[in-house]
């Protein structure tokens, strides 16, 4: 199915982007140009083909399991230390209900 | 001592017959970095004052006589492998000033291995590209015609250990990003199988397709970092407890009896007719060193990139969700609710490439879009696995091309991201099955640019693939350096 502009508008509501119109423009004509090209996996019949999301889990079968065990945590000080704009222990944001 | 294809088995020697100083390779190789670092545009952030302290140190450790497997190499890491004190931007403006509390596990280890930190490479922004031009702090350029692009992701890393800025380093391979700015630089790029070496501190792009690897001069120095960074890591659940053999051990020569399949998939339209010739060449070679050469097939190939690219940017959207400006990174100014902040931010924060591969993921995983695109690319990702479970049936090891072209212009399919994609269509397959691949030179072409030949092995088959890929570096050396 093509992509339209709509399609784009309504794509970068869901990812939490702020596309300018030109980037709408651009977005457009490339994502229909990349949709169109995968689409080329409907040439193969999938019925009954289970999905993979992890491949090689056979050999890596043995994978994740451990304890859980307390260990050390990051701390509130360092945890804080990449933040924007943090505040007495905290991380600041803007307002978060919006006004009606 | 002479930087010029410094390998760490040559490092060693000099600091054991004491004709060098570990502080001595330090300071030249930060010299070397001045005078080519602004034409190269390799490092985006340089730890130089850490790394001499730490040379210092360690030229104590080595007077008493304490030797580790990796004492004294310097080592670059590409810019979203996280390095605890030392800012790892991603190339991206959204984590300009981020400075990770935590090593990832790879570095920690490269670091008990007496490693010396030189630097953070640049790459494409998060990972995402195949020419280290979406880097949002400048290109990468080739070493070898500063009109080309170094290829990507890990461009700065292929570059770094090129012009011999390094010894050794590290980068990441989500669909080649290892392995295609290794064949196009010339040197040797090493993707192990998936859930071989922790993702700890790995900042994610493809969670199911991301692994840590290698660049370095020859395969004994891909060997020897990947034996200090494989193997089980608490920290990382993928990772796996599969026995780390000694790949160093692995490298005998003895290639005598190897079945190499050929798929004819990978020497089809759009192979570069010069680099075909090279890895013909390649496999005749492989034969004449006793190996056997057998013709398989690996049907699904001209399905993998449209797979990919679903399966990583739906991979991707999800991962950098995290990116809101609340916790770390780069934030929006003065917006006035919650909501803008996020908008604004992202927008302003991640470059086209990251905004297209987000915009790519989110789509297919829309409602109403899931099936048709998303679970459509999961089942062909299992048909892609079947055809390297039923080739590995008839061969050891899997041969061809890394790239079906040498490192190509600057500019030249940055308007055309679809064309850009193409460039990987050798390597990702080899994430989609979560094997092996190495990367390494064969030869130059007409124009003096390198070309790389890849080799795939089974699952945690690295020792197989290391040891003839050893085999053939032995008998073929590749003794070109760039013209700088």
């Amino acid at each position: 199915m093509p992509i339209t502009k709509r399609d784009v508008e309504k794509i970068a509501e869901l990812a939490h982007l702020e596309l300018t119109e030109e980037e709408k423009e651009r977005f457009t004509v490339q994502l229909a140009a990349i949709v169109a090209y995968v689409e080329k996996l409907n040439e193969l019949d999938t019925t009954d083909v289970s999905p993979m999301a992890h491949a090689g889990r056979e050999e890596r079968a043995d994978y994740a399991q451990r304890d859980d065990e307390v260990g050390e945590g990051l701390g509130q000080e360092r945890a804080l230390g990449n933040a924007p704009d943090p505040a007495r222990g905290y991380f600041r944001v803007p307002r978060v209900i919006e006004e009606g | 001592m002479d930087l010029i294809g410094l390998t760490v088995d040559r490092l060693h020697e000099a600091l054991r017959t004491g004709t060098t100083s570990v502080r001595e390779v330090c300071v030249r190789t930060f010299e070397r970095i001045e005078a080519l670092n602004e034409r190269l545009g390799v490092f985006l952030t340089l730890n130089e004052d850490e790394a001499l302290r730490r040379a210092e140190a360690l030229d104590r450790d080595l007077a008493r006589g304490e030797w580790r497997p990796l004492l004294g190499v310097p080592i670059a890491i590409k810019d979203n492998i996280c390095t605890r004190g030392l800012r790892t931007t991603c190339a991206s403006k959204i984590l300009r000033n981020f400075v990770p509390p935590y090593h990832a596990t790879a570095v920690e280890r490269l670091l008990e291995a007496g490693a010396i930190i030189i630097g953070k490479t640049n790459c494409d922004e998060f990972a995402m590209g195949s020419s280290n031009e979406n880097s949002a702090f400048g290109v990468v350029r080739n070493p070898w015609d500063l009109e080309r692009v170094p290829g990507g992701s890990s461009g700065g890393s292929g570059a770094a250990v090129a012009a011999d800025l390094c010894v050794v380093a590290l980068g990441s391979d989500t669909g080649g990003s290892v392995r295609l700015p290794a064949a196009f630089c010339g040197v040797v790029g090493l993707k192990p199988t998936y859930g071989r070496v922790s993702r700890y501190g790995l900042v994610a792009y493809g969670s199911s397709l991301d692994q840590i690897g290698p660049i370095t001069k020859t395969v004994a120095d891909a060997a020897r970092v990947l034996q200090v960074i494989a193997g089980r890591d608490p920290r990382d659940s993928t990772s796996s407890n599969h026995p780390v053999p000694d790949y160093v051990a692995a490298l005998n020569g003895e290639i005598r009896g190897l079945r190499l399949g050929v798929p004819r998939e990978y020497f089809g339209p759009g192979l570069d007719e010069e680099v075909k010739t090279a890895v013909w060449q390649a496999i005749h070679r492989f034969a004449d060193l006793g190996a056997e050469i057998v013709e398989i097939r690996l049907p699904h190939t001209e399905y993998a990139i449209a797979c990919y690219y679903i399966i990583a940017t739906a991979e991707a959207s999800s991962n950098l969700a995290r990116y809101d400006g609340v916790r770390y990174g780069y934030r929006a100014e003065g917006a006035r609710t919650l909501r803008e902040m996020y908008r604004r931010t992202r927008q302003e924060g991640f470059g086209a490439e990251v905004k297209r591969r987000i915009m790519l993921g989110t789509y297919v995983l829309s409602a109403g879009y899931y099936d048709a695109y998303y679970l459509k690319a999961l089942k062909v990702r299992t048909l892609i696995e079947r055809d390297f479970r039923e080739a590995f049936t008839r061969c050891d090891l899997i041969v061809g091309p890394t790239s079906p072209t040498v490192a190509f212009r600057l500019g030249e399919k940055t308007e055309d991201p679809l064309a850009m994609y193409l460039s990987d269509i050798y390597t990702i397959m080899a994430n989609l099955a979560a094997i092996p691949a190495i990367s390494i030179p064969i030869g130059l072409s007409r124009e003096g640019l390198p070309i790389g030949l890849q080799l795939h092995a089974r699952h945690f088959g690295e020792a197989t693939l290391l040891r003839a890929a050893h085999a053939y570096e032995q008998a073929f050396p590749f003794t070109h350096r760039p013209p700088l």
